[in-house]
């Protein structure tokens, strides 16, 4: 049982990392190059904006779901 | 780290790790986390207008990550999910309406923040007295802590017998839940509790998860874990309708949500993957801390005059 934890705990950390990784870089590419168009976006076309918002966070929900999905897959050899 | 559309510096760190915590939080116990959310970003300088609609953004996000794990553990209902959302719309205009009509009459501050209070604490001591009592009456039988599969989520309440009492009211329509293992409940009921949930969330803020997904257990009958995924699918829809609205007003900065979020994905998962490992009523009583953090924030805010 020990063993066991000791191993989940393992992955668990590994997977920590890799996605933080995965994130500062996507940090930099999405605030980077979505920032300023967003600002005047919202500035510009609200409706748009509004609908766009909520279409990016359930977009980025779903790649984000399926990273870490495949990162737990990966490092555990099974799905949980 | 600047964000040009609320115009605030926050630190990205500080934003993966409150949306971290949220997360768990919400993929445990079914709720949108905003009575922490709201508080976490007004901390850190977040006009409290796209603390609010920031936040709803957010918790769409956190949402969908978490009912995407729930549904492959089968704990969401999406018939009933469907059925609640529509009254939860209602209950929010509703809601929205009555502070509207508070803000009128000038003492919208004082009326939210003590209705919240009594709220809270009411939720608090009924669900420490209900888990508790469920639990004590569960000691007798060879019942072990570590539940799997699809006959554990079979959980039992000492709010049986009313809940038994509400599943028999024959007002017509009445419809079946076979997902929640409920034969035939009447369509009025499952709105009206959904509209109350609606109505504290336009009312007092948030998704009111705090307020619908004990709701779901002790009124509608619904198993715990379903009723955490079912809460959290509902959610979705009801929070993507609030943040439309806001982001219409300027409410919403998408960034600081987008940010938010990739810790919260995380969070989400670990939040609802551990569900498995603990029975209904010990989930229940672990949610009673969290009505009281947020009777907490309010008491704080009411007394010292400061927005956290």
């Amino acid at each position: 049982m020990k063993k066991e934890t000791a191993r989940t705990l393992r992955a668990f950390a590994i997977e920590l990392t890799i996605y933080a990784l995965l994130v500062v870089a996507y940090f930099f590419l999405v605030l980077n190059l979505l920032g300023e168009w967003l600002y005047r976006l919202e500035i510009s076309h609200r409706y748009t904006y509004a609908g766009l918002a909520i279409l990016l966070i359930i977009g980025q929900a779903v790649l984000l779901e399926s990273v870490t999905t495949f990162l737990i897959r990966l490092l555990r050899g099974r799905s949980e | 780290m600047f964000f040009p559309i609320s115009g605030a510096h926050i630190s990205p760190i500080y934003l993966v790790i409150a949306g971290f915590i949220i997360g768990i939080l919400g993929g445990f116990f079914g709720v949108g986390g905003s009575f922490i959310a709201g508080p976490a970003l007004r901390l850190v300088g977040v006009d409290w207008n796209f603390a609010v609609g920031t936040d709803l953004a957010h918790i769409v996000g956190k949402s969908a990550v978490a009912v995407r794990r729930h549904r492959a553990l089968g704990n969401v209902d999406l018939k009933l999910g469907l059925v609640m959302a529509l009254g939860t719309i209602a209950g929010a205009e509703a809601g929205a309406q009555l502070i509207q009509m508070l803000k009128r009459a000038g003492n919208v501050n004082l009326v939210v923040s003590i209705v919240s209070i009594v709220v809270y604490f009411s939720i608090s001591v009924f669900m420490i007295w209900e888990s508790q009592k469920t639990l004590r009456s569960r000691k007798g039988r060879s019942q072990r802590g570590l539940v799997k599969g699809a006959k554990s989520k079979r959980d039992h309440s000492a709010f049986d017998p009313v809940t038994r009492a509400i599943q028999r009211l024959k007002i017509w329509p009445m419809i079946a839940l076979p997902a929640s293992g409920i034969k035939a409940i009447s369509l009025w009921i499952i709105l009206l509790v959904a509209f109350v949930g609606g109505l504290f969330s336009g009312f007092l803020g948030g998704g009111a998860g705090y307020i619908r997904m004990p709701s779901m257990v002790y009124v509608l009958g619904i198993p715990t874990h379903l009723a955490v995924g079912t809460d959290l699918f509902e959610i979705i829809i009801s929070a993507s309708y609030g943040t439309f609205t806001h982001a219409v007003k300027g409410n919403v900065d998408i960034l600081i949500a987008l940010v938010m979020h990739t810790g919260a994905a995380i969070g989400a998962q670990i939040g609802a993957i551990s569900t498995q490992y603990f029975a209904g009523p010990k989930i229940r009583l672990a949610f009673v801390p969290l009505p009281l953090i947020g009777a907490a924030i309010v008491i704080y805010t009411l007394f010292t005059g400061h927005k956290l």
